[in-house]
């Protein structure tokens, strides 16, 4: 903790002596005394700040906290209780995705979208494979099939991504139960995931020209199942949290941040929707055949964080709609190709499990390796050198679980991306902190933060 | 090798030079041996955003159109209209940015009040123009989509900022003058975002390398990602 204030630093005085605890220790700096503070030594330090009572004090909060959400570092400027000033100290968990990309073929790179936001997987694989098809042009060509289980996936991701959201942001304000039914139905979502692609949180099944492999055979019932169960538990947060005192009262009002705000800020979303706006790409600018289903766009009018949750929650049933008309669609269709018609991007192999894992299939292997030199030559071609994409620049944007996730992507015609960066909604919206906290009481900030829901995998990258 | 090594001026025939940000010769990325399959020979010009020409066909005639009336600097300002793969994109000299972007804000035929960030990218091969600078906008009221480019030289890397007109734009522009090193002029803070405050170079930049040990398996060496053969 850092004192700021009219006074010089030599005036405080002298520090306590230490108390024998090596981590809580105070030493002069140019910008006044900074505390280190751990559990249990707060008396000595509070009668201390007491006495030099007119400064301001700079807190962190954060980047290990419990209740920021990952590695968010939050650097709170309070006097007593209230919250005068917020930044936000982020790359925690800068892992250079983007540089990576640059260094793999354009299939490969799913592999590492799939890791930013981890709670929204589908996403960052959709978008970056809507732009990669743009580019080679074949938008039109990716099968019916690939594209409603894209919508399939995109929406319970939606599902499992809410529900991490309502269930954490619950726990931060002490609605444990909340918590540990939000993640008893996250993990029916997740279960879902392992049984299509084969993992559980990172995927790399959307590829670009389709998805990796067709749904198993017991995949659509699976998936009704869940849709049956999930329409029935949906009604325990609506009764656990709709009308509880307590949770309304620690989120009515809170994090206000109204239409001006929002442009200004250029935040998308639950947030931008919690202002009564109804911008949802899927239904401004739909992509995927968004347009033919049959679903709203709630929105809610007190842009606040309790306006947000009601927003997240009705999502969840409009999800579990679209998710309804998908699987019924996908019955409709019938059996076919999930993948691009194009044996220049498609993926040469097929996925199979063995005794030892998913992998090639034991037909595609033989094939390669006893029966046809020609096979083999494309599959390591394919594999190793990947396909060029034409030179340019796209931008492609879907409506992810926390708002626009947009791709701005360029290739210089090569086999590798030539750049991608990720516009990821977490990154923009996080920027809302200062406007959503001024004023605000500490313990707001937490609900604040909650609402904004950032995945600093996301942010990060 | 050496007689397959090719110079920069090397561009194929009816390329307009503008639009070529960089030249790439050989095939596989191996310019140590001997050239035995012959593709050593081959010279690709790599040429993006070429100009488009009118009709740019769908709404972007009548929104290229409300910006040339709503702002009489346009043919100095926009170096060129680009159609591709059905996005339109207005490349813009750096000095004009901020008021384009004004205009296209808020102008009631253009409107285009959201600003998605900037992302930077690094063509070395683009002499003078090294850094570009791409801003997607949005228009709610319309409905529309564009995107700005901006290029500076990489001796120069100045590019108005955007904040006073998209305040959304703050960390975007903190992002890329972190990863790419261009300064936005203007911007109230322009510090680093994502990597630590003492850092130093801009890690997105192609010259700046990716990093990684080669790694052992079953017996072979794999060498880290940025030393693989490339294909260019």
């Amino acid at each position: 903790m850092t004192t700021t204030g009219p006074y010089e630093t030599a005036d405080i005085g002298e520090a306590p002596p230490t108390t024998g605890d090596p981590y809580a220790e105070s030493r002069d700096t140019t910008d006044g005394r900074v505390y280190t503070v751990s559990g249990g030594d707060w008396d000595a330090f509070a009668a201390e700040a007491a006495e030099m009572a007119e400064g301001a004090l700079v807190v962190n909060m954060g980047p290990q906290h419990p209740s920021t959400h990952g590695v968010l570092r939050l650097i709170l400027q309070i006097e007593g209780e209230t919250v005068t000033d917020t930044r936000c100290g982020i790359g925690y968990l800068h892992t250079g995705i983007e540089k990576n990309l640059e260094f793999r073929t354009w299939t490969q790179g799913v592999t590492f979208v799939t890791r930013m936001d981890y709670l929204s997987p589908f996403f960052n694989e959709t978008a970056y494979c809507m732009g990669v098809e743009r580019m080679l042009g074949i938008t039109d060509e990716v099968p019916e099939r690939a594209r409603l289980i894209r919508i399939l996936m995109m929406e319970l991701n939606r599902i499992s991504s809410h529900l991490v959201c309502i269930a954490t942001g619950g726990m931060e304000i002490g609605a444990l139960t909340v918590m540990t039914i939000g993640f008893r139905e996250r993990e029916l979502v997740l279960d879902l995931f392992e049984l299509i692609t084969g993992l559980r949180l990172n995927h790399a099944y959307v590829r670009p020209g389709g998805v990796a492999n067709d749904l198993p055979s017991d995949g659509i019932e699976k998936i009704r199942d869940f849709h049956k169960l999930m329409s029935k538990r949906v009604n325990d947060y609506i009764k656990l949290c709709n009308e509880n005192p307590i949770f309304k009262g620690r989120l009515t009002d809170v994090g206000y941040l109204d239409l001006a705000g929002c442009m200004a800020l250029g935040i998308t979303g639950p947030i931008l929707r919690s202002t009564g706006l109804p911008w949802d790409l899927r239904k401004t600018q739909p992509y995927l055949g968004y347009e033919d289903f049959d679903f709203e766009v709630p929105t809610w009018d007190t842009c606040d964080a309790y306006g947000r949750f009601r927003i997240r929650l009705e999502e969840m049933v409009q999800s579990l709609r679209i998710i309804e008309q998908a699987v019924d669609r996908l019955e409709e269709v019938g059996p076919g190709p999930v993948m691009v018609d194009d044996p220049k991007i498609a993926w040469p192999a097929k996925l199979s499990i063995g005794s030892d894992g998913q992998g090639n299939s034991r037909e595609h292997i033989n094939k390669i390796m006893n029966e046809s030199m020609e096979a083999l030559i494309h599959h390591f071609k394919l594999v190793t050198e990947g396909f060029s994409v034409p030179a340019g620049q796209v931008y492609s944007a879907v409506e992810s679980p926390r708002g626009e996730l947009g791709v701005v992507m360029a290739s210089d015609g090569g086999t590798r991306p030539y750049r991608v960066h990720y516009r990821d909604p977490s990154f923009n919206n996080l920027q809302a902190v200062g406007a959503m906290c001024a004023g605000a009481q500490i313990a707001d900030v937490i609900v604040a933060v909650a609402s904004i829901d950032p995945v600093m995998g996301g942010v990060d990258r | 090798m050496s007689e397959h090594e090719t110079t920069p001026e090397v561009v194929p025939a009816g390329t307009p030079t503008i639009d070529v940000v960089d030249v790439r010769s050989g095939m596989f990325g191996a310019n140590d041996g001997g050239d035995t399959s012959g593709f050593g020979g081959l010279v690709r010009a790599v040429s993006v955003a070429t100009a488009a020409s009118r009709p740019y066909g769908s709404w972007y005639d009548e929104a290229t159109d409300a910006l040339e009336r709503a702002y009489p600097k346009f043919s100095e300002a926009i170096e060129k209209v680009v159609v591709e793969f059905g996005e339109l994109t207005l490349h813009i000299r750096r000095e004009y940015l901020l008021e384009v972007a004004q205009v296209l804000r808020d102008d009631a035929a253009l409107r285009f009040e959201m600003c998605m960030g900037v992302s930077g990218v690094h063509w070395p091969g683009d002499s003078d123009r090294e850094l570009h600078a791409v801003y997607p906008l949005v228009s709610y009221t319309h409905n529309r989509r564009l995107k700005l480019e901006v290029a500076c030289p990489d001796a120069d890397p100045h590019i108005p900022s955007l904040y006073s007109v998209y305040p959304s734009n703050d960390w975007h522009e903190r992002e890329t003058y972190d990863f790419f090193g261009i300064i936005f002029d203007g911007h109230p803070s322009l510090s680093r975002i994502q990597m630590p405050d003492d850092w130093s170079g801009h890690p997105q930049r192609k010259d700046y390398p990716l990093g990684g040990i080669p790694v052992e398996y079953k017996g072979a060496e794999i060498a880290p990602p940025d030393e693989r053969r490339q294909y260019s």
